[in-house]
Order: structure tokens, then sequence, then C-alpha cells
């Protein structure tokens, strides 16, 4: 059936009366879906503290294995890529076509160097038998040569006692279930960017129109916002 | 409607770049104290570290600064609303050991 | 197609073929898919409950072995909280109603609305699988170690099918409280919302915030059991109360989704049928919003006996007595309502009759289990149990049967049998009771729930509660068959037959395909029944075809 309403432009849908209540909206549900998002990682932060409380020497041990330069240096790579994908949004705000699709690529890069260092510590951890599961070989040697253990915590420790070991273990579990839920979401973060790229080749943003850029923005920067908080988490806690 | 979100705002690109850097230098910070042991600041000083970064990601990445103040309000809904999760757990946790478990009869 | 032009166009006869439905973006016609579905996973429960209570008619195990029992109250469980009531009154008469109420063409977001009754389906989907491959024997509460390590059933299906559903009421909440910020007509403020929007306010507000959790939880479950990444497993030092924790921070704010927009539907009812503005409006609105943020800290009453601290027992304690307080308010307040009010006790008013009462019911015996000391008394039994359906059938289940009533002839456009549905809610009422009241009894003697057999003693009671199942069944089979044959056979229904208050009743029934013909404008309360322009239907006599 045909719209009654005369001054409706294209990406103005029909229930709404004006692209500004049309925006706002978007924007709103966006930040709607961001408190979601908390909450769900939320779940997942709280088994962290509550376990960390419970088994701090096991959790500072385990955090020491990880590698402190790849974390910072993801870390580096991730607020870069907070700063293209904000580019790129400010591009769709100024109307120009060819730095949005710019930062955006920009942001897609960065998002998958970060995936690719993810991979390079997920491979060392799997040399080292530290990928959580049934695969998981606590070695009590290996943790001595990195001289993982906290000095703080030096003479509490006894490497050697399986109890500690699979502690180390729930220290992992965590590790691979927050990273790899974090990692997923950037996967998802830079499959919608496709689509942003397809529908900035085809002109389709502009001052007026530029929620989706806009709202993958804020997808993008709240994922950026986890990983944060993960960086400290997992791998300072124990660096003392 | 009276909510109103000024989503025109275009900040200045010097803006944009003073964050990038400011989060920078927090990161480095953030990594450099935590070689220090400082007791129990230690967790403190990176969860506050985390927290200002955190901040101003929302204030001038996500624009909240120039936002309606109920999109204020959903962000923070959220992040209470995990706090609380958390004390109130934690709160069991902590305390569960407090009273010693019955004698069997 | 419709014959001819001078059938009047509405969204239900505007198109007609499968993809007309699969792809609709019409709220209405998504809420139409909900029930649907929906009925058909109250259907599936409905069977798991005959069959348990079947086995219940005597102490031993005559019809089922304990296996097939878990399996059954688990399947009961599973479809009847998850895939029935938390999507009941939202997804189908807050979808259909919500935009109208509001006085908008649709909600906020569309797609969003579809997307969502597609990722319930895929849910339950998960659900019916998980089902038909053997069942699941861990109760709907899904306890770790035993769900995560030790039940050889079909958990991970399960915890699949809540994960995607989670999803579907997720994208329901945001998509309510966008729609009531953003897209209210002129005139229609905070204050002058009818209370059904302000109840799905609420529901929404825990939709978002509440079901994230549930959804991570499960799947960390599902993670655990699928590749042995031991979250909650004790092997490692893992602590299944932090399990129950998080668990419970969902599941117990969703028996607020579930029966605030039940009380919703009451406040529309019981002004409609006492012809009087719901006494203390501001008070009951607020008291929405103060059940659905206190409820979210109440989480701990499910755990006094779990070795949860003592000291956080006590916190829970004292904060589920507090939010008895906004409950009880609205049913002072709807009784309020009901004195010197010109009462008619039609269908819907029945039912919203007799979810004064059972709610009532329910919420006090809720008091009882939030007393540390009874809890351990009564915990995990039968008391439990009957206190949870009264407030989830008594109150739920009765307030979404008033509400389908209500508003079937908006709906369809054609009015039930009033006689039979009157008949239907006193046979139901009847069973209900008869069902559920012995069990209270069953539970304070110490019949421990989920099993299948139990002691001699306690059988009188249970051959009255299958009896009374019996007749709630037949109750429900009897609503079934009369709303079905209405659609056909009913007579029609004129825009607002019940000369209620609301802009849903100012548009034709069944509404046009974008609910109003005319932009409407709102300058008056909700429920002004005392001012006669209210009856009007002035908002779609712009011409019989949808332009
Ligand atoms: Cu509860």
């Amino acid at each position: 059936m045909a719209e009654t309403e005369t001054s409706h432009p294209d990406h103005l849908a029909h229930h709404f009366d004006s692209v500004e209540q049309q925006r706002e909206s978007a924007s709103f549900g966006m930040w709607l879906f961001i408190a979601q998002e908390i909450m769900f990682f939320g779940g997942l932060f709280l088994g962290y503290i509550v376990y960390r409380i419970k088994y701090p020497m096991a959790f500072a041990t385990g955090s020491n294995l990880l590698s402190i330069e790849w974390g910072a240096f993801n870390t580096a790579v991730l607020i870069g890529s907070s700063l293209t994908m904000a580019l790129a949004v400010r591009a769709a705000q100024t109307g120009n076509n060819r730095l949005i699709i710019r930062w955006i690529l920009a942001t897609m890069l960065l998002g998958s160097v970060f995936l690719g260092v993810k991979v390079v510590e997920y491979k060392d951890k799997y040399d080292h038998q530290l990928v959580a599961g049934p695969m998981f070989e606590f070695d009590a040697d290996y943790v001595l040569e990195r001289e993982a253990v906290p000095a703080v915590y030096a003479d509490d420790i006894d490497v050697h006692d399986p109890q500690f070991g699979s502690n180390v273990h729930l220290f992992y579990s965590f590790y691979f279930v927050m990273t790899g839920m974090h990692a997923l979401h950037m996967i998802i973060g830079i499959g919608v960017m496709i689509w942003l790229l397809v529908k900035a080749y085809r002109k389709r943003f502009g001052p007026d129109y530029y929620s989706p850029v806009e709202m993958t923005g804020l997808y993008w920067h709240f994922v950026d916002i986890v990983w944060i908080f993960l960086f400290p988490m997992l791998y300072l806690m124990g660096r003392h | 409607m009276t909510e109103h979100s000024g989503n025109h705002h275009i900040m200045p690109l010097k803006i944009y770049l003073g964050v990038f850097l400011a989060l920078m230098v927090l990161t480095i910070l953030t990594v450099w104290v935590a070689f220090y042991d400082l007791g129990f600041l230690n967790v403190f000083v990176a969860v506050t570290i985390a927290c200002v970064k955190a901040y101003i990601v929302l204030l001038y990445f996500m624009h909240l600064r120039y936002n309606a103040r109920i999109l204020w309000l959903t962000a923070a809904a959220g992040f209470i609303w995990f706090v609380l999760l958390t004390a109130f757990t934690v709160s069991d946790v902590l305390t569960r050991g407090w009273l010693p478990p019955p004698e069997a009869w | 197609m419709e014959s001819g032009d001078t059938k009047r166009k509405h969204y239900l006869n505007i198109e007609n073929t499968p993809q007309s439905w699969l792809l609709t973006l019409d709220h209405k016609r998504i809420g139409i898919l909900y029930l649907v579905t929906i009925l058909l996973f109250f259907f599936l429960g409905g069977v798991a409950a005959v069959l348990f209570r079947l086995e219940l008619l005597t102490p031993d195990a005559h019809l089922v072995e304990h296996e097939t029992y878990n399996r059954l109250f688990t399947m009961h469980g599973v479809t009847m909280i998850f895939f029935f009531l938390i999507p009941s009154i939202p997804a189908v008469l807050g979808n259909f109603l919500l935009p109208i109420m509001i006085g908008a063409r649709d909600m906020a977001f569309p797609r969003i609305n579809l997307a969502s009754w597609y990722v319930f389906t895929a849910g339950g989907l998960f659900g019916l699988a998980a089902i038909v491959f053997g069942g699941v024997d861990t109760g709907w509460t899904f306890y770790t170690p035993y769900s995560s390590t030790y039940a050889n059933s079909n958990v991970i299906l399960a915890a699949l099918g809540i994960f995607i559903a989670g999803f579907a009421s997720i994208m329901t909440g945001l998509n309510f409280i966008v729609t009531i910020h953003k897209m209210r007509a002129p005139g229609l403020t905070w204050f002058r919302l009818p209370l059904f929007i302000w109840g799905q306010y609420a529901t929404a507000i825990i939709m978002i915030l509440g079901t994230p959790v549930i959804a991570i939880t499960v799947l960390l479950v599902g993670i655990e059991r699928l590749f042995g990444v031991g979250i909650f497993d004790p092997a490692i030092g893992g602590d299944p109360l932090l399990f129950q924790h998080l668990f419970w921070f969902y599941s117990h704010p969703a028996v607020y989704i579930m029966i605030l927009p039940g009380m919703g539907v009451i406040s529309e009812v019981i002004a409609c049928f006492s012809r009087k503005r719901i006494f203390g409006y501001h008070v009951v609105a607020f008291s929405s919003l103060a059940i659905a943020i206190l409820g979210f800290f109440v989480w701990g009453h499910h755990m006094f006996v779990s070795s949860q601290s003592m000291y956080a027992g006590m916190i829970f304690s004292i904060l589920s007595f507090l939010v008895a307080i906004p409950s009880a308010i609205k049913v002072f307040n709807w009784t309020a309502t009901l004195y010197k009010g010109s009462i008619s006790l039609d269908t819907p008013m029945l039912y919203a009759l007799g979810f004064i009462g059972l709610f009532t019911i329910g919420g006090l015996t809720g008091l009882f289990l939030a007393t540390m000391a009874i809890n351990i008394h009564v915990h995990d039994t039968y008391f439990v149990v009957a206190h949870f359906h009264y407030v989830m059938v008594g109150g739920m289940l009765m307030a979404f049967l008033g509400g389908i009533h209500f508003w079937w002839p908006k709906m369809f456009g054609r009015m039930y049998p009033e006689a039979w549905g009157r008949f239907a809610a006193i046979v139901i009422f009847v069973g209900f009771n008869l069902t559920f009241f012995p069990q209270f009894i069953l539970g304070y003697l110490g019949m421990p729930r989920r099993y299948h057999v139990y002691p001699e003693e306690f059988q009188v009671l249970n051959v009255m509660s299958t009896a009374g199942a019996s007749i709630l069944g037949a109750g429900y089979l009897m609503v079934f068959v009369y709303l079905v044959w209405s659609l056909f056979k009913g007579r029609r229904s004129v825009s607002n037959p019940w000369c209620a208050a609301g802009l849903e009743w100012r548009v034709s029934s069944p509404p046009p395909q974008h609910n109003f013909k005319k932009a409407p404008v709102v300058d008056r309360d909700a429920y002004d029944y005392t001012d006669e322009d209210v009856y009007k239907s002035d908002y779609d006599s712009g011409g019989t075809s949808d332009g």
C-alpha cells in the first residue's frame, strides 16, 4: 500500500514522525543493548572476582604466565581501533564518504591485528598445555622457569600441590572464556563493518543519515571498554 | 518530546587525538604501576585506572558527554546493576566462613 | 484477498499469503505469531503435567519410573517458564497492544520485533529437540555440578534453547522501552499512560538487565559440558553456589517478568469493569517500578539451605519482605478501586477477581518462604510448589486469560460466548484451587518435591490434587475450544464492546494495518470513565480502505 505521508525521506521508516525521532530511538536502543551487554559480561566478571577472592595466589600465578607485552600491545591496538572508528563516525557526520570507507577499513585492520595476536597467544598456551579443558596439564617446572610465582606469595605457594595446579586451571577457564567471548564480539563487529562498507560504497551515509555507522561505533567502543577491564584483570593483577 | 540528544555535535579532531593519547598514557601507567607492590592498593589502582579509561571512552568516543540524560541513565543502570550483583554475591562469599558449620546430630 | 471493497480492511485480512505472515513487520501480527507459538509450548508443558500428576495418583511407581519422572517435571518447568510464561503477556498482548495504547503506528524497531519471534522459535526448537532426544532431568533450575558434570541427558540442547530464547526476550524488552519513551502520542504524558504500559515498562527493565545474566550462565554450563572448561566444577575448585547466585539473579526477577505484565492487565480490567479510575494511579504505577528494581536484590532467598552465608541470607530475607510492600499496595489499590464501583462480572473481571485472591495467597505464602527458619522447614517441599503455582498460575495465567478475553474482540473482531466464558472461568478457579491448595498441606507435612513415590499417608491429598488438575485441564480445553469456535462463528464485535477507556478501544476491531488513520492526540488521564468522549471510536473513521 502507498504511504500517505508526503515528506518521508527514503531512510525514514513509516512509523516514525521525524528523522530526529528515528535517530534518537536508534541510539537509545543501542544504549539499552549496551546495558544488556554489560550484564552479559558482568556474569563472567563476577565469576572471575569470586574465584580471585578464593584463590588469589593461583590466579596471580596464572596471570603471570601470560605475556604482558602482547597484552599491552593489543590494548594499544584496540584503543587505536576505537580512535579510527570514532573518526569514521565523524567522517559520516561531515559527509566525507571516502574517509568513512578509509577509517572503517583501518578499524577492521586493527581489529584483525588484535585477533591475530590473540591467536599467537592462544598458540603459546596450547604449547604449554594451559588451554582450559581436558587437555590442561599443569607443569610446575614451567611455572618455576617462568618465575611466575609472585614474590609476595613465594613462601606460601607450593607449586607441586595438585590443588594449586587445578586452581590455576580455573584461572585459565576464565582466561579463555572471557577473551574468547570478547574476541567473538570483535568478530561480529568486523562482520557488521563489512555491511557498513557495502552501504558506504553505495554512498548511503551522510550528515542526515549515519545511524548505522554511529551504532556500530558505539558497539565497537563498548568492546574496547570490555578489554580495558580485561587487560588489568587478566594480565596485570599478579605482577608485583 | 523533551528528551533530546544532540547527535549533531561534531567534535574537533584535536579532541579525538587528545583522548587517544590520554588512553595510551593511562595504559602505560597501569602497566608500570603493576610492577610495584602496593599491597591491596594494586587492585584498587588498576581498577581505578581502568574505570577512568572507560569513562573517557564513554564521554568522548561514545559521545555521552553531548547526549541526553536518558542515555547516561541507561549506561549507569547497566554498570550499577553489575556492581550490585557483585556486591551481594561477594558479601556471601566473604562471610560464608564466619559461622562454623553446625555439628552433626 | 478479500472479495469486494465493501469489506473493511484491517490487519488480519489485508493480505493473507504465508510470507505476509512470516515476514510481517506489523506488531499485531507478530503478537499473533507469538500467541500461536507459546500455545504450542503451553500444550507440551501441560501434557507433561498430566503425565506426572497421573503418576502421583498412587504412592508407588505405577506409570513411570524415576528417570522418566525427572524428565517430565523438567520438561514441564522449562517449557512453561522459559517458553510460555515469560513471553506470554509481553510478547502476545504487549506486542499487540503497546503501540496502539500509546498512539503509535508500530514498535520502534519492527525488524527487531520480528527477529525476536524467529529467535524465540529457534530457541524453542532447541528446547523441543532436547525433549525429542530424550529430555532433560536436571529440573528447570539446572543446578551445577549435576547439570554440568553428572547429568546424562540433553542439558546442552536445553541450555542452548534457553540461551537463544533469552535474546528474544531482550529484544522485546528493548523495543518496549524505546517505544514507550519515544513513540507516545502528543499529549500522552507518563502519568496518562495506562497502567498496562507501566507494567510492561517495568518488565522490560528486568528483561534487559536480568536476561543477559541467565544467558551467560547457561552458556557457561553448556561450555563446561561441551568442552570440559570447568567454571563451576568443584574438582578444580569451582563454586557451585556461584551458579546459584547467577541463576537466581535472573530467575527470581523472572518471576516478576511473569507477574508484572499480568498486574498491568488486571489494572485495565478492574478499571473497566468497575467503571472507575484505578485508586491511587501514581502509587500503582510506581509500585511496578519498585517491584522491578527491588525484586532484583532478593534472589538469595532461594539459597537459604545451600550453605550460603547466614549473614547474606538475613539481608536477602529482609529485602524479600520489603518487596512485598509494593505488591501489597497494588492489591489494596485494586480492592479500593472496586469499592463503590459499578461492577459487572463479565469473564475478564472474573479472572481479575480470581487473580487478586489467588495472588494474595501466593504472595503471602511467599513471606513464609522468605522467613529463614520456616524456609528450612518447607524448603524443597510441595509448599514451595504450591506457592509458586499460586503466583504463576493463579496469578499470571489468570491475568493472561483475563487479558485474552478482554482484548479478544479487539484482536480478532469477534466476541467469545460470554456464558461459556464465565462458566470456564469458574471451572478453572475451582480446578486450580483443588489442584494446588492440597499441595500447601502436603508440603507443610513434609512431602518433598520432585519425587515420583511418596509415603501412603499423602495419597488422599495427592488424589485431590490430581482430580483438581483434571478439572483445570478441562477448563483450559473449554476456553481453547470456544475461543477457536468464536474466530469463525462468534458475534462480530464493535470497536468498543466493553465501553472501555484507552486508545486501543478507539480504533475499530480488528484495528487497521497502521493502527490509526488519524494521528491521535491525548488530552485526558487514563481511565477517565466520567467522560463520555472516551467511548468514541474516532481514530480510524477515515474510510474503508487502508490508504
Ligand atoms: Cu524468588
